[in-house]
């Protein structure tokens, strides 16, 4: 990894040290985000590649190009990495761990070293979910769900999956104490709680679900290992134990980590839409307070995932009521960014493109979701690829295009390169109209009571399932353009200057790359994090 | 709202915050299992109260004490060191190294009883019980035995900290480890608190 020919500061984070062990050696905070980076990219494409392969298997009824346990195969391993190693880990891992230590002024992490630590465990993970893959024996083919009692029983790989799984939350847990303990002891000085940028505060709400539900994971997926291998069945009717008392479990975790995965994302759209409209954030406080309250209300409404699968009719309202009552902070900053660029100077660059594009992604999804919390409309939609379709347009519209937000966003802070505004500009345009195109029949498909995780179709679906496929072709065109812009232009790119976009947090106040220790003196916070007085706004 | 200080290095507070923080993701870990002790005892009051006379009260009071002792022990070595006597808190950390094998010790010899008795998931004499008393001993050789590997952890962490004390590494000044090492002690003191009434004096 060379990036001597970077000439805006001649000596920073990217070059101050060279060879790959420099790298692996790190406890830098961004040369470790960027070690995330690339391990995520890496695995998101493998993982796309996957989707579109079951997309082709889906274009025509009956076997196309796989069998039904191949499919099943590929629906897992798809889902255990885009969950556990893309998505989970996602935005906090990577834009994280490069801005939050910029973001509050600080020069690091609270724990460096534990920091480098977390990312040998996540690679640990990462490479135990591939070699469930590749070892002796049946591909993992339970879901990334891993529900009981078919896991427990299956002739496959799943001991090696679930501890995947496992190591994977190990490393989450570490990063989400890392950046709590960041958070509250390494603000400069004058940076007040209220004086700290939102995407530092979504990422606090996201490391308080970090440690709290992963443990719980983390202990149910060692119980369904204790069953397969020494025969200790909580989960087993034949012993005594309770097939939805896993379900339980899993999704006291499951539940919460979809805040995990979306509020970075809201974060980073938070620092998007003040910077493109050159105005102060519309409600800086109800986005706060609307981050803790997603992270705590979240957390008690696991229920709504199994309304089928056996529960008091008490229980059951009670998930539901709490579902709906956790639309309403997400609806809260939904206004408050448009509201943000309501009046404000916008400039429709790739950064802002991808955040309304997620505030349209992201509504649909959660409208959606409540179609899917109201206890009758349930009934109907459970299972089907309604579904797939809503944690697609919540899960990859959500923090898909909240991460691709970032990259554009910060991608001349942390390279000192500008990638090519209009090259972005059309690959975003083939990436959202592929993304709709794919994922929107599927609600349709889901309504007219099309099951998920089918690898075959009665014929009458055929015409959704063929434009769904399409859809796939163009997303996955639209990802290459995207992708292959900002590869191109790490080496090659316009040399960015400090603040390209002006924004005002303290990263924008630094050079571009940030030098090795962030910040020459140490700054001194004097004012609130949106004060734009900058020609523009004048 | 105060502001914090900027700071360079990993000072003492910053580093029992995240022990706290790990000692809680540790305590939502067995609340896992508690769960599902709660759900199961729910479920089969008649054979939990029926499995639970299998279990030997005496021996879980020893270890209880035998714990409880350990955690007065790594407190002291703290103080001692705090007040500049390395070589009482080498002793103090080594006694209580010496309870933890105790402790284990017993567990080893409760265990290994169990299963002389085939009472252990998976036997012969396991699948003729009720339900109920199939899911205790479950819970009890899972719960037991993940905080055996947490007693396992704990001891080699405060090994660490004996020879980093010897070595003078741990001094007056810089004592962190060891205050984290003791609080993780204390956790597994703790846990075994909870389990050894749930397990045993609940019949």
């Amino acid at each position: 990894m060379n990036y001597n020919s970077s000439p805006t500061a001649p000596l920073n984070f990217l070059n101050h040290k060279t060879g790959l062990w420099s790298w692996l050696s790190s406890t830098d905070h961004k040369r470790i985000g960027l070690l995330y980076l690339y391990s995520i990219t890496i695995f998101f494409c493998a993982a796309a590649v996957l989707g579109l392969l079951m997309k082709i298997e889906k274009f025509a009824p009956g076997e196309t190009i796989m069998t039904a346990q191949t499919y099943n195969g590929i629906f897992t391993i798809h889902g255990i990495i885009m969950i556990f190693i893309v998505v989970i880990p996602g935005l906090a891992a990577v834009f994280g761990n490069i801005l939050l230590p910029i973001m509050i002024g600080a020069k690091d992490v609270a724990f460096p070293k534990l920091n480098l630590f977390s990312w040998y465990v996540y690679i640990t993970g990462a490479c135990l979910g591939l070699y469930s893959q590749f070892a002796k024996g049946h591909v993992p083919d339970a879901g990334w769900t891993f529900y009981v009692p078919y896991s427990a029983e299956v002739n496959s790989n799943i001991v090696i999956a679930l501890t995947a799984a496992f190591v994977l939350g190990f490393a989450s847990i570490l990063t989400g104490l890392n950046f709590i303990v960041t958070i509250h002891r390494m603000r400069a000085p004058g940076m007040t709680w209220f004086r700290m940028p939102l995407f530092p505060w979504s990422l606090y709400a996201t490391a308080w679900i970090q440690i709290l539900a992963t443990p719980i994971i983390g202990i149910t997926l060692l119980m369904v290992i204790a069953e397969r291998t020494l025969q200790i069945g909580f989960f087993d009717p034949a012993l005594g134990g309770d097939p939805v008392l896993y379900q339980h479990l899993f999704w006291i975790y499951s539940h919460p980590a979809v805040y995990v995965m979306i509020l970075p994302a809201m974060g980073v759209v938070s620092e998007i839409f003040p910077t493109f409209s050159q105005k102060p954030i519309f409600g800086y406080m109800p986005i706060v307070f609307s981050s803790l309250a997603i992270a705590l209300v979240g957390y008690f409404v696991w229920g709504h995932h199994m309304f089928t699968s056996g529960m008091s009719y008490q229980a059951r309202w009670f998930f539901s009521l709490l579902t709906f009552l956790v639309a309403i902070p997400s609806a809260i900053k939904v206004f408050n960014w448009l509201s943000t660029m309501y009046g404000g100077s916008v400039d429709l660059k790739p950064p802002l493109l991808y955040a309304i594009s997620f505030i349209f992604l992201f509504t649909i999804g959660g409208f959606t979701g409540l179609t899917l919390g109201s206890l009758a409309t349930n009934i109907q939609t459970h299972n089907t690829d309604f579904v797939v379709a809503h944690f697609h347009y919540i899960v990859f519209g959500g923090m898909g295009f909240g991460f691709f937000a970032a990259i554009h966003y910060w991608y001349p802070k942390i390279y000192g390169r500008m990638y090519n505004i209009r090259w972005a500009n059309i690959a975003w345009a083939i990436l959202f109209t592929g993304f709709n195109v794919l994922y929107f029949p599927m609600f349709i498909l889901g309504l007219q009571g099309m099951p998920r995780r089918y690898f075959d179709y009665d014929p009458k679906f055929q015409t959704g399932q063929m434009i769904s496929s399409i859809g796939a072709f163009i997303l996955i065109i639209g990802l290459i353009g995207m992708i292959s812009n900002l590869v191109y232009h790490v080496r090659r790119g316009a040399i960015a200057p400090a603040n390209p976009w002006h924004g005002v947090t303290l990263e924008w106040q630094i050079p571009s790359p940030p030098p090795h220790e962030n910040f020459d003196e140490v700054p001194v916070i004097t004012r609130d994090p949106y004060v734009f007085d900058n020609p523009y706004t004048k | 709202m105060s502001t914090t200080e900027h700071s360079d290095y990993i000072d003492s507070d910053t580093g029992k915050m995240g022990m706290w923080l790990f000692l809680f993701t540790e305590l939502f870990l067995f609340g896992g299992l508690f769960i599902v002790y709660a759900v199961m005892r729910t479920k089969y009051p008649e054979d939990f109260h029926q499995a639970a006379l299998e279990l030997n009260a005496f021996i879980g009071a020893t270890n209880t004490v035998v714990l409880l002792v350990s955690s007065m022990t790594v407190a002291m070595s703290l103080t001692a060191i705090q007040k500049n006597k390395p070589n009482i808190a080498i002793g103090l950390i080594f006694i209580t190294l010496i309870l933890a094998g105790v402790f284990m010790m017993n567990k080893y010899f409760e265990w290994g009883h169990k299963f002389s008795l085939h009472l252990y998931p998976g036997s012969d004499v396991m699948k003729t019980l009720p339900h109920g008393e199939i899911m205790f001993f479950g819970l009890y050789f899972m719960m037991t035995g993940l905080h055996a590997l947490h007693v396992i952890i704990g001891g080699i962490l405060l090994t660490i900290v004996m020879f980093k004390l010897k070595s003078g590494k741990i001094n007056q000044e810089h004592y962190l480890l060891q205050e984290n090492g003791a609080l993780y002690w204390h956790l597994v003191d703790l846990i075994w608190i909870f389990l050894f009434p749930l397990l045993y004096l609940i019949t």
